[in-house]
């Protein structure tokens, strides 16, 4: 029962809020009361971690205090610049969910409820969830500022929520415009890629100016540098407002509060008139036909060759299954880009370039196996095929190996360019992540649709940790082995690694 | 019925989830038979069929496909089952022909004879302008036409329907229905769940009734008529009165027990 007038912002408001509990508790506690207590003391684990590590971070830089000088506020902005960049991403995803998510959306619809008013808490709720998450991220580091330096940092979260009410705006802006001038039918891949790009650009873009630069892969060594702060606008410019907020001046904050909650506002008003339009145009898409160009042309193929086939082609086939996976390949460009400047340099430089690949190896294998073991469409079928569950498994392993076999390789070969022995360090690390992530998945396959990939993470919260943690722990063993100093320590992540796969086996689901 | 070869051969199955799905199930279907299984929702009707074509695994019991005992020999039993649920499991990117040559390539079938049954299937089922065009926008009665394609495509011997009807318009339910007893005539058998009992009195040699996870009563419609304790005419009535009498004396047991 819902209090309220129905169909009143205020009635959705509560609505809406109420199944984000739900799903929220649900997801946190899986209905076990034991799990949220052990889910709280791992949080306060990680906060306290999250803590330590903002403290490592902020202490040598705050000294005694800081006052809005150019070297702070062009720290400060840059950070933050960093930070929005992934709000932005953020509300540009879930902007374009509201649009294209059918779940309730058919039946509110088709009720002669307000779709303005749906929408308009819909995007409410986005700026929040947008500004409630970041300001989480943001909590250890604000925390240790307030501690240190007094509690004007505090006005960090209002200038969260400002920006977070701006970038929802600016996402609504993007999404309206790509409805308009690409259609339905491209806006959500389109949408999609530009949050991808937007939110990795930034920090790839500084990367690359860093290494550039510096032929270092350290963004706020670029932000520090005295070439950047002197070329930076003087300190009165309205460049520096956020910053200034940021650091306790109330009259910048009122004014970027302004900016950011005007902008929503107007977006709302402006784009909640054809929300339903562009909902039942979303919605349409899923009813249009693809027409193949040429007869499919029938080839022998043994059970294994189907399989691998049919992966393939279903990977080929969704662009947005393909951004997705690939878009962590996105992230092999700082370290390619490393190896490019210092070709001829030594070898060096490519002992950066192995945990990057290794690591990205291990997300790239991750996602593809959850695709080829969790996500099949077609699970009947394939299992009441006459072939044995063990070749179904080998041929959808070797289609995923296949895949990143042909993304790594080009990597690898211009690494092995210049340092054969970094590039063998590297491809046995990226053999030991890929294998890893796909054993996690393997283990924890659970039958779901391929357009549910986004879920992957929370349908198993479990697998998703321990293969980013052997990911990561494979690609600090194949660092410290490339680096050539005190190699025998790799020893200690890659036995973390094992211990890791170890206990993902150990609490592995058991039926099927 | 020793007489006639068997099909399909089910002895003492059981299969428990939470409470019993299936209770020391005993059902022979005769090879070339269409034989429609009844039953209310919860029956055991679904998780008997996909124990058979192993989706499932039972607990006690044994299935024998045609002689092969599935339980030892899954793969060989798999070769001569084919499978349709009540939901089209289809590749959205992929067109119904590529559909048919994955299937083919799973059962592995010679592709000429592949082709060839593809292309007949397509147009039987009056999939031909569609042929070429990926299944994602395809309507709900399209996608089971494609899924029952998947199922034909490699020549089975037994083919299990889980309410293969349901949602499909008039036009396609028949198109369906037909190609299916064109399937029986060749040989085929064809065992299939529904919840539409006009179908299953117009189109089954038997009918078998399950309730509680038993088999609670089977023959022809005429048997059937004997069996029921207050017969009526109709396969409807008959079917709620076995239903009735089943569920009466299952309270009644336990309320003994």
């Amino acid at each position: 029962m819902i209090a309220g007038q129905p169909a009143s912002i205020a009635w959705f408001a509560r609505h809406e809020l109420g199944l984000f509990w739900r799903d929220w508790v649900a997801m946190l506690t899986a209905g076990r009361r034991t799990r949220s207590i052990v889910l709280v003391a791992v949080v306060a684990i990680i906060a306290i971690v999250l803590h330590l590590l903002a403290l490592g971070l902020v202490d040598p830089w705050i000294g005694d205090g800081r006052n809005p000088d150019k070297p702070t506020l062009v720290l400060v902005t840059g950070a933050g610049l960093l930070f929005w960049t992934v709000m932005l991403s953020q509300a540009m995803e879930s902007v374009t969910r509201a649009y294209y998510a059918r779940s309730d959306l058919d039946l509110i619809l088709s009720s002669p409820a307000s779709a303005k008013r749906l929408f308009a808490v819909r995007t409410g709720a986005i700026a929040l969830t947008t500004t409630v998450l970041s300001a989480l991220l943001a909590a250890p580091v604000v925390d240790v500022l307030v501690f240190q330096d007094g509690p004007k940092w505090l006005a960090i979260y209002g200038v969260l929520a400002s920006l977070g009410a701006l970038a929802t705006a600016i996402a609504i802006g993007i999404t309206l415009a790509l409805f308009r001038f690409v259609g339905a039918k491209r806006t959500r891949l389109i949408s999609q890629i530009v949050a991808a790009l937007v939110g990795a650009g930034f920090i790839i873009g500084i990367q690359a100016a860093a290494i550039l630069s510096y032929g270092t892969m350290n963004r706020f060594a670029v932000l520090q540098s005295a070439d950047v702060v002197s070329m930076a606008p003087a300190t009165d410019n309205a460049l520096w407002l956020p910053a200034r907020a940021a650091m306790g001046d109330f009259s910048a904050l009122a004014v970027i509060a302004v900016i950011g909650f005007g902008a929503l506002a107007v977006a709302i008003w402006a784009s909640a008139a054809s929300f339903s339009h562009y909902a039942v145009a979303a919605a349409g898409v899923a009813q249009a036909r693809v027409h193949q160009r040429s007869d499919a042309e029938f080839r022998p193929a043994s059970p294994k060759q189907a399989l691998r086939r049919k992966e393939w082609t279903l990977l080929r086939r969704d662009p947005w299954l393909l951004s997705q996976t690939l878009m962590q390949v996105l992230y092999l460009l700082p370290p390619a880009l490393l190896l490019w400047v210092n070709f001829g340099r030594g070898a060096g430089a490519a002992v950066v370039v192995v945990p990057v690949l290794v690591m990205a190896a291990g997300q790239l294998a991750g996602g593809l196996a959850w695709l080829a073991l969790s996500g099949e469409d077609a699970h009947d079928l394939v299992v009441t095929a006459p072939v044995a569950p063990r070749t179904v498994l080998i041929a959808k392993i070797e289609a995923i190996v296949v895949v990143i076999a042909v993304i790594a390789a080009p990597l690898l070969l211009l690494t092995a360019l210049l340092s054969p022995r970094t590039a063998l360090i590297a491809a046995v690390g990226v053999a030991l992540s890929a294998a890893s992530a796909t054993a996690i998945q393997m283990w924890f396959r659970a039958q779901a649709r391929r357009s549910l990939f986004r879920r992957r993470q929370v349908s198993s919260r479990a697998a998703t940790l321990s293969e980013a943690f052997a990911s990561i722990m494979w690609a600090g063993a194949a660092a410290i082995v490339a680096s050539d100093h005190w190699w025998q320590l790799a020893i200690v992540p890659a036995v973390l690694a094992l211990l890791v796969m170890l206990f993902a086996w150990s609490i592995r689901p058991r039926t099927r | 019925m020793p007489d006639f070869p068997l099909a399909l051969d089910i002895r003492g199955l059981v299969k428990t989830f939470d409470r019993p799905a299936v209770s020391g199930l005993d059902l022979k279907v005769r090879a070339g038979e269409f034989y429609a299984l009844l039953g209310p929702n919860g029956a055991g009707k679904t998780t008997l069929l996909r124990m058979v074509a192993g989706l499932l695994q039972p607990d006690a019991g044994s299935i024998h496909v045609f002689g092969t005992d599935a339980r030892r020999d899954p793969v060989a039993a798999k070769r001569v089952i084919a499978w349709v649920s009540d939901e089209p499991m289809v590749y959205e990117r992929l067109t119904p022909l590529e559909y048919l040559q994955f299937v083919a390539g799973l059962w592995q079938m010679p592709v000429a004879d592949a082709e060839a049954n593809a292309r007949d299937l397509i147009g039987w089922l009056g999939l031909g302008p569609h042929a070429n065009e990926r299944c994602g926008g395809f309507s709900k009665g399209m996608l089971q036409k494609v899924a029952l394609a998947g199922a034909l495509v490699h020549d089975p011997r037994l083919i299990i329907l889980d309410e293969p009807l349901t949602g499909l318009d008039a036009g396609s339910a028949r198109q369906v229905k037909n190609v299916l007893l064109e399937k029986v005539r060749s040989g085929v058998t064809v065992i299939m769940t529904t919840h539409i009992l006009e179908v299953a009195e117009r189109m089954a040699e038997r009918i078998g009734v399950i309730a509680q996870g038993r088999l609670i009563a089977e023959g022809t419609l005429d048997e059937l008529r004997a069996q029921a304790r207050h017969g009526g005419t109709s396969l409807e009535d008959i079917f709620l009165d076995l239903v009735a009498e089943s569920t009466a004396e299952a309270a009644e047991g336990s309320a003994a027990a």
